[in-house]
């Protein structure tokens, strides 16, 4: 999200005639958010149901659901006004509580308010494509320990993680007082906010609760390919809002970013699932709906900064390094991503990041791409990998000292979707 | 009377039961199950965990019949059955104690 410059533009959210607004735009962000919306119910809850064990379907779909309908209640209480209200270098303010004073008035003055973060569209169409964001970050932590967190745990986890970690790095990435924004980091649509951050978070779950039982030894493959990629395509498809509605806008750079976005997203399929093929033997399904992902995740950040080839060399990149990492790295390492969160959210973000320095182009964004901007969104992945992995951590520890984070070894062992909701797909 | 069971490749099941129509059988029962022979199984790659499926699927198919027809059953699916690769199948013939018509009760050849 490009911050609006101006000499007097506003700084924080006010009031503005009916008249300011733009009903293309508006038009344009009213579809973006569906759109979003969509890549988390039913997409992401989808693309990981369909690679769990078929004994923890439910449960991952559940995991999803519950994510969605719990920040939304959150984004109301105060996560919105933490991240997208001027305030401290590292947290918004209190002022949009219960999302006070976004209003719209048609009698007598038709006034309304905008954010001053997107000037040319209702407040709280900017607030609910926000919403959307917030939404999905914490549920793609869920990857990582998957068929093992309670239900209470997650609930508690992701409530916490949503308000201390999310609210905090989305205001100092995105926001104008923000201190890596003023720093200069660029992130257009939330390769550090959503991706590395969730991905950080993920890494951090699967340390703190350890393996799944009989892992590396019970067979663990995925139940059901065709729902995961079905999930994969509803992502992808969703992602052009998440890009391309990350403009804040219906013009240009909105088409610019849909236009990165489909070519790294075709470029990191295909560059995943013939790495595949070439050291494994075969091209999965599964491979090359992960590495769309993948490409997603990394054109994330630079999809309003670059042009469509520095995009598709992007996507190569992604495709390949996410690749070793969810199929190599983790297995060196030992620890059990089960979904690869890690390997494909924070690792394709880092890439993303690092490379929107190299590639953020002057004609599309007003900066060019140099060491310097390399060495200032490496100072934006630093941060977040820090605080995003000792704040999850934390929080993770205090949830296991006090309700317990992780389910009973007999719970486990019959499958989330009975021991934990009473139900199963049998 | 004996009771004619065959494990065979799921694809051969529709040759199988044509085969066997055609020498007179009446009804056959069929059942989809896992296991392994000299074929062995296969490996399955998910992101980079290699696991071993050890239990390739086949299809059980169960025949009752009267003693004259046994081998000219056995001979039907022995051939309607035939790749000649690793992994055909068995058939395996017991003797059948009893056999009873749930409708009409009629026992033994009669209900066959």
């Amino acid at each position: 999200m490009q911050s609006v410059w101006a000499a007097d533009a506003p700084t924080a959210p006010s009031l503005v005639g009916v008249d300011k607004i733009n009903s293309g735009d508006t038009a344009w962000m009213l579809t973006s958010t569906a759109l979003v919306l969509m890549m988390s119910i039913p997409g992401l809850a989808l693309f990981y149901g369909g690679m769990v064990r078929k004994k923890n379907v439910l449960s991952t779909l559940m995991q999803t659901f519950a994510i969605t309908c719990l920040v939304t209640l959150l984004w109301w209480v105060i996560g919105y006004s933490w991240a997208f209200t001027p305030g401290s270098r590292y947290l918004g303010g209190a002022s949009r509580a219960f999302f006070n004073g976004m209003t719209f008035m048609h009698d007598p003055d038709k006034k309304l308010s905008v954010s001053h973060l997107a000037l040319t569209i209702p407040e709280s169409v900017y607030a609910m494509f926000q919403m959307t964001f917030a939404i999905i970050t914490p549920a793609l932590i869920a990857g990582a320990f998957a068929d093992r967190m309670k239900f209470s745990a997650l609930l508690v986890f992701m409530a916490a993680w949503s308000l201390l970690v999310y609210a905090p790095i989305a205001h100092m990435v995105w926001e104008s007082t923000g201190w890596l924004n003023l720093a200069g980091v660029l992130d257009y649509a939330g390769g550090t906010v959503v991706h590395i951050n969730a991905g950080v978070a993920g890494l951090a779950s699967c340390l703190v609760l350890g393996k799944r039982l009989g892992y590396g030894k019970e067979k663990m493959a995925p139940h059901n390919l065709t729902l995961t990629l079905i999930g994969a395509s509803l992502l992808w498809v969703g992602w052009f809002g998440f890009n391309a509605g990350s403009a804040g806008a219906a013009d240009g750079r909105a088409g610019m970013a849909m236009l990165a976005t489909q070519m790294a997203t075709a470029a990191a399929a295909l560059s995943w699932a013939f790495a595949e093929w070439i050291s494994r033997g075969k091209p999965s399904v599964l491979g090359i709906a992960s590495g769309a992902v993948a490409g997603l995740v990394a054109i994330t950040p630079a999809s309003g900064f670059v042009g469509p080839t520095p995009a598709v060399i992007i996507g190569v990149a992604a495709g390949v390094l996410c690749f070793i990492a969810a199929t190599s790295l983790k297995h060196v390492m030992g620890y059990d991503d089960s979904l690869d969160a890690f390997g494909v959210h924070g690792i394709g973000g880092i890439v993303g990041a690092l490379l929107t320095g190299v590639f953020v182009s002057k004609e599309i964004s007003g900066v060019d791409g140099s060491l310097k901007q390399v060495l200032i969104q490496l100072m934006g992945v630093a941060t977040t990998v820090i605080y995003g992995f000792i704040a999850s951590s934390v929080i993770l520890i205090i949830i296991d000292k006090t309700i317990g984070l992780r389910v009973s070894e007999e719970q486990e062992r019959e499958g989330l979707d009975i021991s934990l909701h009473g139900e199963s797909i049998e | 009377m004996k009771l004619i069971t065959a494990i065979i490749k799921p694809f051969k099941l529709d040759d199988v039961r044509q085969a066997v129509s055609e020498v007179g059988v009446q009804g056959v029962t069929v059942t989809e199950v896992r296991g392994f022979g000299r074929q062995r199984g296969h490996t399955e790659i998910y992101r980079g965990a290699e696991y071993m499926v050890e239990f390739v699927p086949k299809t059980k198919i169960e025949i009752a019949v009267d003693d004259v027809l046994v081998d000219q059953v056995i001979e039907a699916i022995a051939k309607s059955a035939q790749t000649g690769k690793v992994g055909d199948g068995k058939i395996f013939v017991f003797d059948l104690a009893q056999v009873v018509r749930i409708r009409t009760g009629e026992r033994d050849s009669g209900a066959l």
